[in-house]
């Protein structure tokens, strides 16, 4: 059966990518949503099961040579489980979604076929996707990941007619390739003469002991290459210093925003650092690291998001927040945790982001909220699922029970969790976390009131013909939205409270010598339970009060911090920094080798030499050819006078 | 003293030597070349009826009677050249004979 789900999404890319000319356009896009469906309703299955142990089902061989022996194979324990749900679920309703949201597109002239290629994409991604969750060894997960990098690649850049879309693309290629480096690197330095998890979370403790030497210096080596395994996740869940290609991303269609730049991808560094926990457990400096990466990267992205205007752009830097705060779990030695929160996640931000792929087509391709308003009676089902969509984000429920929405469970539990590490760096994620939740209420809300509330703004002509999504694109709101109300709720057993042990089994390794927060995060003191329940109150109030009962404040504000909002509107200025320290030098290096390098010295040596040295020679070549019969003698026997002297001296010897 | 493969060599060498100097040392008559050419055969020639007496092996000497009677077709068919090319371009000095070029 795991090899169903594993295979269905990559039978359905192959034959709608190179058969839909022979199936047809419309079957193409049924058959791959069909194969997705099919995935799904198998993986739930599958969720279900229970492992005690990770149970192994080898699909072939891959790679031997010399010690380096790897399978192909799928690995299918708790974290594999969830994550499969996640992206079949997840993947299959915006396969549903996109049937209705690329029936047309202004991108594309009458006639011309851009649909199959979509779906192709789609179903290639999830394939990918799935190979990377259900890996055996890390030779299979870098397949998984980079597979997940060209899905991204191709659907950022789908709309290849537009310049921004090609540029966002190789962005995010590029940003990918620094992190993909490091995880490379992580994978080569193979300390354990092999790369497979069963062997690798073995080695822990025993790499832990062993020093070894990087860049000069001496390391613990299970820190190093924890250290390394995390630059990639980091490029690739967006986190601080890597994260300039998210936003970009929006560029995609907006399914594939939810698909990839929300619910699967992006999480998948948050997956890395979960699965990797037999290692990270030993190496607490990486930890610490990650945490404070983890909850910078939830402050930074939460400030960005409070100014932005394009809907997608908000919701890709609350993404890139909430992305930060399963760090910061995982960081303080809760994966479980974190991988709540990245469950949760993927339900409400797939359904906001489809949410606002629905407001963008019923507002006919605008994306500035700064034109939407006044929607909520044009498009009341769009508006409800946002709805729930923000309370689920905001974390909204009551504290100290057990009555909530998704967000509010597993956000607070990792706000929990960081104040229950008790270090330095748990401290600081704490108010960082608390603060970023305020500021998550704020722009949420601040989304939703621009959007449905207020007057109607912008072109007159656009809101009179807004009009409500089909029901094809409805249908997947719906699924979500009862993820989006249910899975905290029922979740919070197995991630977070009694059921944690026995349910995740041995997928998760905590070492108990040194790491309670699991157990500390639930005896936390009654304000510190509080404080995400007040920050989301305080947030929520400041946007009503913003842009509901006083419009006027936003504007003033931005005057009179005119610097702050200039910061934050250009994003903290990261890709002006980029672009001045390494795209500019690069294009710099790059013209100097393409003008004196090319140019000069190949350019002109090969001229130098076609032009000077060879006709020289063929004007002394044409010296000899005098004509005279006597000249071609002398030649001849010369020749044969050095010919028989070589073959007598060499004779010998050779 | 007897007269033993070494002389017969030496005579040979001597001979081939002579031929080669005469073809581009010689800037008159080109039927000079012609006949340098047919020392240089003559001079093989020795050299193989030597060798084959000195190893009592008769191919030597059968090889010579061939080489004779191409040396012979050759002269026949250099001379006719010869005669041809003079009642074109009216002499046959080694200086004119220079259109052996692209």
């Amino acid at each position: 059966m795991p090899s169903i789900i594993l295979f269905a999404p990559l039978i359905g890319a192959l034959i709608a990518g190179f058969g839909w000319r022979i199936i047809g356009e419309k079957n193409a896009q049924y058959l791959t949503t069909g194969l997705l469906g099919l995935a799904a309703l198998l993986s739930w299955v599958v969720f279900f099961k229970h492992y005690e142990t990770a149970e192994t089902f080898t699909i072939m061989r891959w790679v031997e040579s010399g010690s380096l022996n790897v399978d192909w194979a799928i690995r299918m324990d708790r974290l594999t489980q969830i994550m499969l749900v996640v992206v079949t679920t997840v993947s299959s309703l915006v396969h549903v979604y996109s049937l209705g949201y690329m029936a047309d597109d202004p991108q594309w002239k009458e006639g011309e076929s851009y649909k199959p290629r979509f779906f192709a994409y789609l179903s290639f991604f999830t394939f990918a996707m799935l190979m990377l969750v259900t890996s055996d060894n890390l030779l299979q997960m870098f397949f998984g990941w980079e597979g997940v990098g060209v899905a991204s690649y191709l659907l950022i850049g789908f709309y290849y007619k537009k310049p921004s879309a090609n540029a966002a693309a190789i962005k995010a290629f590029v940003v990918n390739r620094v992190g993909d480096f490091g995880f490379a690197l992580g994978i080569f330095f193979y300390m354990t003469d092999s790369i497979s998890f069963a062997v690798i979370f073995e080695q822990g403790h025993h790499l832990a002991e062993v020093q070894m030497e990087f860049l000069g210096m001496e390391f613990v080596a299970v820190e190093i290459i924890a250290f390394l395994l995390f630059i990639g996740a980091m490029g690739k869940s967006a986190q601080l210093f890597l994260h300039t290609w998210l936003p970009d991303a929006m560029e995609g269609p907006t399914p594939v925003s939810a698909l990839i730049h929300a619910a699967t991808m992006v999480t998948a560094g948050v997956f890395l650092v979960a699965r990797m926990s037999p290692i990270f457990e030993y190496a607490p400096g990486t930890l610490t690291f990650v945490t404070v990466i983890g909850a910078s990267t939830a402050f930074v992205a939460a400030t960005i998001g409070l100014v932005q205007n394009d809907i997608k752009r908000v919701i890709a830097y609350s993404t890139m927040s909430q992305l930060g705060y399963m760090f910061v779990a995982a960081g303080v030695g809760v994966y479980q945790v974190a991988m709540f929160h990245l469950f949760t996640h993927a339900f409400f931000k797939a359904m906001l982001f489809l949410g606002a792929g629905s407001v963008i087509t019923a507002m006919h391709h605008e994306q500035d909220m700064r034109n939407y308003g006044a929607l909520r009676k044009k498009i009341p089902y769009t508006f409800w699922a946002m709805m729930i969509g923000t309370l689920a984000i905001t974390g909204v429920g009551i504290p100290l029970t057990f009555i909530g929405f998704a967000g509010f469970f597993s956000k607070d539990a990792i706000i929990e969790s960081a104040f229950a590490a008790h270090s330095a760096a748990g401290e600081y994620a704490f108010w960082m976390l608390v603060v970023a939740a305020a500021m998550t209420a704020f722009y949420s809300w601040r989304l939703m009131f621009m959007t449905f509330y207020g007057p109607a703004k912008g072109d007159k002509h656009t809101h009179e013909h807004a009009h409500e999504s089909p029901m094809v694109m409805l249908i997947p709101l719906g699924v979500l939205a009862i993820g989006a109300v249910f899975s905290g709720v029922l979740g919070y057993n197995y991630f977070f409270g009694e059921g944690v042990a026995e349910w995740f089994g041995e997928a998760v390794y905590t070492n108990h010598d040194t790491n309670h927060v699991l157990h500390d995060a639930h005896s936390v003191p009654t304000w510190v339970k509080l404080s995400p329940f007040v920050a989301m109150l305080g947030g929520s109030l400041t946007a009503w009060l913003f842009y509901v009962a006083r419009p006027g404040i936003p504007e003033a504000l931005a005057k009179s911090n005119h610097g702050l909002y200039q910061f934050l509107l250009n994003k903290w200025y990261f890709d002006e920094v980029y672009d001045f320290l390494f795209v500019k030098p690069a294009k710099k290096l790059g013209t100097f080798l393409w003008k004196k390098g090319d140019g000069t010295v190949i350019d002109g040596g090969l001229n130098g030499l076609a032009m000077g040295i060879i006709p020289w020679l063929t004007r002394l070549a044409g010296r000899w050819q005098s004509g005279y019969v006597f000249t071609y003698a002398l030649a001849m026997i010369l020749g044969v006078g050095a010919l028989i002297t070589w073959f007598m001296f060499t004779r010998g010897t050779m | 003293m007897s007269i033993g493969l070494e002389h017969y060599l030496t005579v040979a060498a001597m001979l081939f030597v002579i031929g080669i100097f005469g073809i581009f040392l010689n800037r008159k008559n080109i039927i000079v070349i012609l006949m340098s050419i047919e020392l240089m055969l003559l001079a093989v020639n020795i050299n193989m009826v030597a060798f084959s007496s000195y190893l009592g092996d008769l191919a030597g000497q059968i090889f010579t009677l061939f080489i004779l009677t191409v040396a012979a077709a050759e002269a026949a068919i250099g001379l006719a050249i010869l005669v041809v090319f003079y009642r074109n371009r009216g002499s046959i000095d080694v200086q004119d004979v220079n259109v052996m070029k692209g």
